[in-house]
């Protein structure tokens, strides 16, 4: 079966041209040829799998109807659903089976869509390769010796391979935007807030995000709808009105104000992305929109700040790991500190351990003025400096990532690998929605990326833009020449 | 900035972790870069600026102080390392 988007696969089972089950088992048939090269699922459930696909049959025979109903769908390994393990990719999970679903597996529960299974990611979302996993290294499906990106590397590469129509991941500096940038599918980051956090087992609370990887933008808008919304298990769940996300999006872009911030060009960045971005711009032009260049300085500073603030956030949240009500417990302990201490030593790998330790170091007396207080002041700057230039444009465009994918093992110090998010965290320290949207290949087959930027809640118009400059520029879905199960 | 081997102790007796030799040495260089990395904020200025925790801006979520069931007890339990007797089962405290 050639590769189908949500929308046409919903044609394809409201029409009875094809039943939930069957559709549920040439996708777990693909899982069980090619994953074992890809390497994108943690945990494939099969079984369950059929039951929620044979329960969606039933439905539409009955004649409902519903976007999401029979497709099946692959979640990302750190978004809690119920009687499946969730593990994060850590040793600490590695045997949790969480007793409830976040929000957002209830909705797509709702919808009648078909959990595949539970798809890789660096352990915690720490990471920008997957690399960081505990459990295994996912392929890039464009390139086998490349990284898929991270943190949702799984989720990316899972889309990529077509081994799921679509799927959920987690964005807190450009988990979301990144992979998708690198095996070129679509990758939306919504606002802070619009999409519920309740069973995303926290990393930085301040900025994760859940988020949607697809085949194309109208993907994208149908999913957005299914999981937008206040809940009110999340406090930071905002009393939004959610709109359908895909009313209006054809309608063209005609004199909408496109910015594009310089400073996310200059130094670092791959010509063919920087080619990318400005051909991008021209597209754009051609749809009707209005381009101009615009200057956010406070651009490289969103790095050192998102260090800082993720990585306390992230020590604060990760203290519950300690052995007690759930996950790793290290054996053989004769009293309860060195239980906790050995638990965690053994349980946290490198990357969660150098981020607890940061963030530590940042809230502890005497640094807590210097680090941690001085990253949210530069925050606010943040927020205002694009707060002011949405004063004068609806959308930004620049860069996803500052290259196409790298190689395993290529970013071996952690400073190096940090670098590689300049373009991403800024737009979580400000809380804003952003889009990956695939931008061709570079020279070696790689994808590229372009990102589009709107203030917050505005995701109707970085949809219809992101929508446009899909149709104009004409490269669509990024098929990898990778064949099923070589 | 330099980060010392005693400071390292420090912080992971407050991480609650333990680092061997080799890993101690690790991030202390680790810690270091990052650390002179994230000092780069310190040019710019900014005085009374207001701290951002939390971009929505949302403030005080109240709900009605209603009961309403919760999760079984076993079901609770269902992931503890271990447990006796419905509860949370840890090495001795007090000898």
């Amino acid at each position: 079966m050639k590769d189908f988007t949500v929308r046409e696969l919903g044609r394809l089972l409201h029409g009875r041209e094809l039943s939930a089950l069957e559709l549920t088992k040439i996708y777990l048939d693909r899982i069980a040829k090619t994953d074992a090269v890809i390497e994108s699922f943690i945990t494939v459930c099969e079984e369950q799998a059929i039951k929620a696909a044979q329960a969606a049959d039933k439905r539409i025979a009955s004649g409902e109807k519903g976007a999401l109903l029979g497709i099946p769908v692959g979640i990302k390994d750190n978004i809690c659903t119920s009687g499946v393990k969730t593990t994060c990719a850590s040793k600490m999970l590695s045997n949790f089976v969480p007793p409830y679903d976040a929000t957002v597996i209830k909705k797509l529960g709702q919808a009648g869509a078909v959990m595949l299974g539970k798809l890789n990611m660096d352990e915690f979302a720490m990471g920008s390769s997957t690399e960081k996993s505990y459990f295994k290294k996912t392929k890039n499906p464009h390139l086998l010796n490349c990284v898929p990106g991270g943190s949702s590397g799984g989720s990316a590469a899972c889309v990529s391979a077509g081994l799921a129509p679509f799927a959920l991941g987690s964005d807190t500096g450009g988990s979301i935007r990144q992979p998708a940038s690198f095996c070129g599918t679509v990758g939306l980051k919504p606002t802070y807030g619009l999409v519920s956090r309740y069973g995303l087992v926290a990393f930085a609370s301040s900025l994760d995000q859940i988020g949607c990887f697809t085949r194309d933008v109208y993907d994208c808008a149908i999913v957005l709808n299914h999981i937008a919304g206040h809940d009110a298990m999340d406090s930071t769940s905002a009393p939004f009105i959610v709109p359908d996300y895909t009313n209006g999006l054809t309608d063209g872009i005609s004199g909408k104000r496109i910015g594009i911030p310089k400073q996310y060009l200059e130094s670092g960045i791959q010509p063919e992305v920087r080619e990318a971005v400005n051909k991008a711009a021209e597209y754009f032009e051609k749809a009707g929109a209005v381009c101009e260049e615009c200057s956010l300085p406070l651009t490289k500073y969103a790095l050192p700040a998102y260090y800082l603030i993720s990585s306390a956030e992230a020590s604060s949240n990760l203290a519950r790991f300690d052995g007690v009500k759930y996950g790793f417990r290290a054996e053989n302990c004769s009293n309860l500190s060195e239980m906790y201490e050995t638990t965690r030593s053994l349980g946290f790998g490198e990357e969660v351990k150098r981020r607890i330790m940061l963030g530590t170091y940042a809230l502890s007396s005497g640094y807590y003025d210097a680090y941690y207080k001085k990253a949210q002041q530069v925050r606010t700057l943040i927020q205002r400096e694009f707060a002011d230039n949405f004063k004068r444009f609806d959308i930004l465009l620049t860069p996803t990532t500052p290259t196409t994918a790298f190689e395993f093992g290529e970013k071996a110090d952690p400073v190096s690998m940090y670098m590689g998010d300049i373009c991403t965290v800024a737009i979580n320290i400000a809380g804003l929605p952003a889009i990956n949207v695939p931008a061709g290949l570079d020279s070696r087959g790689k994808p590229v990326g372009i990102q589009l930027i709107a203030p917050p809640f505005c995701e109707q118009s970085l949809l219809k833009c992101a929508y446009a400059y899909e149709q104009t520029a004409g490269f669509g879905f990024l098929q990898p020449e990778f064949k099923e199960g070589i | 900035m330099r980060i010392t081997t005693e400071q390292v102790r420090y912080v992971a007796a407050l991480s609650k972790l333990k680092l061997n030799e080799k890993e101690q040495q690790r991030m202390i260089e680790d810690m270091a870069s990052i650390i002179a990395f994230a000092d780069q904020l310190n040019e710019l200025e900014t005085g009374e600026i207001k701290p951002t925790a939390q971009t929505l801006g949302l403030f005080n979520v109240f709900r009605e102080d209603e009961s309403a069931p919760s999760y079984e007890r076993e079901v609770m339990l269902a992931n503890a390392p271990e447990k006796d007797d419905g509860c949370y089962l840890v090495p001795k405290l007090i000898e």
